[in-house]
């Protein structure tokens, strides 16, 4: 279904199960005259139905790296392939329909809007997406029950708990099918029981088969992962294969 | 993502908003309600002065004299009447009446008062719209025997013979008695004349009584030709056979000007409605300026809108929302504002202009469709212009920057 709508100009989706590819991934910024190298070169794969955490200190760039594979922001150079499709140099329309169908975005402040229903946040992007009514809501709706919140599909955010709220954001996220769920801290403002109802949850989708990369400071949420990226200084200094992957 | 969505998202931020929303359209609802109420006032102001000169008569054209060119004499006379009524010299001409006036002391029942005095053809009433309501109006015999005979305007009549019934009354004019024989209907009052408090006697009668001024070879003059066109479109051949007509009565040889001066009906409506035309325009223009302050107001809101919603922005980008989606939400809703505003300013200014014309008496104010439309579509793009710059910053903000905005 999402398939059919992605641009033809786009290459055909890889089927090696390489979910994401990025190559001599370099960013850098210009601070006032300074010019500030956010990543100086990050090469790394996640494959289809990983369970991923990025760690690393602040000013690591794991924000920049989270922006980039989540095509907020391009690229200064390398490349990115985002399930089979070469998505390191585009505009800003080109960049908001692969969100829009191939990235799910959970953040830390859940950033859902305000005065609306929950079935409401989860349909908006469906309708960019362009589905009509009666589609859209039954999807929101099945999404809202895969996150165990079929119940309050009529709660605007204030009515809602915290973790009710981030539930909402990342059944928002799975709506449109995308290739892959990108939280940022996703407990971060939660407390630690709703926080790891919240793994729970994450867990459950990836056994489902969901590819999900996670930003995270926090060594005890990532342990929740399959693999830890660690990063500093712009670079990729462990992607978490370690010996293993040289083992194989 | 369709207009119908674009539409409710935008319906939706305005309603969270309510007071801001109405305050913000205020200016809008000031700006066309001064639109609607202005023209209005102006178009009614139109209606008026044409419906006055129709009330006149129709198809009429008036010959004076003009004096720059008659040396000085009265250029009319009854024979100038008589060539013009020859359908073989004018044949675009239905009926020629012909006038002379002045002001009189009239005196009946030892009342005494001043007042028009006006000598008049037998066709007088006819071709000017009176009624003569009570008794009769002149026949051609009344002119050829210089008739001491009067009819009066229904106010003159009031005032010299109260509850008197007027007809068979006598009436002094000029120390002479004049017998009442005709009433005519009330006309109102008109631009610089009063026919209600007029008295007519025979314009022969007037000539040799009341008004002895000839014209330059001796004819006993005339102030005032009116003459009908057969139908509107014979106008222009009306005013043609006239000029040739009296250039030769007066004898007037190819090089000289006329002496004397035609003005149809149909000019003097003309330049009455330009007058108002332009009048209109300008209080129209005058009241569409507060419409663009209104347009400024909205655009000071919806920039502080874009501003308050840029996370709202960004996580509507974030999720896949397009530049147009983000233009096209922004946009409806200034829109909105100023088409609600437009709406509510319509029947303010209609209201507005219905409770004026209570003080303004015979000038009823004017509310057409035309009007409407165009303050509707003025509002709309006060909307759109005012609307587009604040629609697009927010869908150029890039959603990084936007989502991190606190």
């Amino acid at each position: 279904m999402v398939a059919q709508t992605i641009p033809a100009t786009m290459q055909a989706r890889s089927h090696n199960g390489r979910m994401i590819e990025l190559t001599n991934i370099t960013k850098a910024y210009a601070m006032g005259t300074q010019t500030v190298h956010a990543l100086r070169g990050v090469n790394g794969t996640i494959d289809r139905g990983e369970f991923i955490a990025i760690m690393g200190p602040s000013g690591s760039g794991k924000s920049t790296l989270m922006n980039i594979i989540g095509c907020l922001d391009t690229p200064t150079a390398g490349t990115y392939i985002l399930d089979g499709v070469d998505v390191s140099d585009m505009t800003d329309d080109e960049q908001a329909r692969i969100r829009n169908r191939m990235v799910g975005f959970v953040f830390q402040q859940f950033n859902l809007l305000p005065r609306t229903t929950a079935l409401k946040q989860v349909a908006l992007p469906l309708m960019y997406a362009g589905f009509g009514r009666s589609e859209r809501l039954e999807r929101a709706k099945a999404a809202l029950e895969q996150v165990g919140l079929g119940d309050r599909i009529d709660h605007k955010p204030d009515e809602l708990s915290g973790g009710q709220q981030q539930r909402v954001a990342i059944a928002r996220a799975l709506a449109t099918e995308p290739s892959i769920i990108l939280a940022d801290e996703p407990t971060g403002a939660l407390d630690t029981q709703t926080g790891e109802d919240i793994m729970a949850l994450f867990q459950e989708l990836n056994d489902q088969g969901i590819t999900i990369v996670m930003v995270t400071h926090d060594p005890e949420v990532a342990q929740c992962a399959q693999r830890t990226i660690q990063i500093r200084d712009g670079l990729i200094v462990d992607d978490g294969r370690g010996q293993a992957e040289g083992d194989a | 993502m369709n207009l119908s969505e674009s539409f409710l998202t935008a319906l939706d931020a305005l309603l969270a908003n309510k007071l801001r929303a109405v305050l913000t359209m205020l200016g809008v609802i000031i700006g066309v309600a001064a639109v609607i109420a202005l023209v209005s006032i102006g178009n009614g102001l139109d209606a008026f002065i044409t419906g006055e000169i129709q009330s006149i008569g129709s198809n009429l054209l008036f010959v004076t004299t003009d004096s720059e060119n008659s040396g000085g004499y009265p250029a009319l006379s009854l024979d100038d009447v008589e060539a013009l009524s020859d359908p073989f010299n004018a044949p675009a001409l239905a009926a020629v009446s012909a006038e002379i006036g002045g002001q009189q002391e009239v005196i009946a029942y030892g009342i005494n008062e001043r007042t028009a005095v006006n000598g008049v053809t037998y066709n007088y009433f006819d071709v000017n719209n009176y009624v003569v309501e009570l008794g009769n109006g002149f026949l051609q015999s009344d002119l050829d025997t210089r008739a001491r005979v009067a009819v009066i305007g229904p106010e003159i009549a009031e005032t010299l013979f109260g509850d008197t019934f007027p007809i068979g009354e006598s009436v002094k004019i000029g120390g002479v008695s004049y017998e009442v024989i005709g009433v005519t209907e009330a006309k109102g009052e008109s631009v610089g004349s009063n026919p209600d408090t007029t008295i007519f006697v025979p314009l022969s009668t007037a000539q040799s009584r009341l008004y002895p001024r000839r014209t330059r070879t001796g004819e006993r003059a005339i102030n005032l030709i009116t003459a009908q066109a057969v139908s509107e479109n014979q106008t222009d051949a009306a005013i043609e056979q006239i000029t040739e007509t009296l250039r030769d009565q007066h004898g007037i040889i190819y090089a000289s000007d006329d002496d004397f001066t035609i003005i149809s009906q149909t000019a003097l409506l003309e330049s009455f409605s330009a007058i108002t035309a332009t009048l209109t325009l300008f209080l129209g223009a005058v009241a569409g300026i507060s419409l663009v302050v209104g347009g400024i107001g909205i655009m000071n809101i919806m920039l502080v809108s874009v501003t308050e919603r840029t996370r709202e922005i960004g996580i509507r980008k974030a999720i896949g929302a397009l530049r147009r989606d983000i233009l096209l939400q922004f946009l409806i809703e200034s829109v909105l504002l100023s088409l609600i505003g437009g709406i509510i300013g319509i029947v303010l200014g209609a209201s507005a202009a219905f409770a004026l014309s209570n003080f303004l008496g015979e000038l009823v104010p004017t509310v057409d469709l035309g009007t409407i439309v165009m303050a509707t579509s003025f509002a709309t793009a006060v909307g759109v212009i005012f609307g587009l710059y604040p629609a697009w910053r927010a869908s150029n903000l890039r959603p990084i920057e936007a989502l991190r905005y606190e």
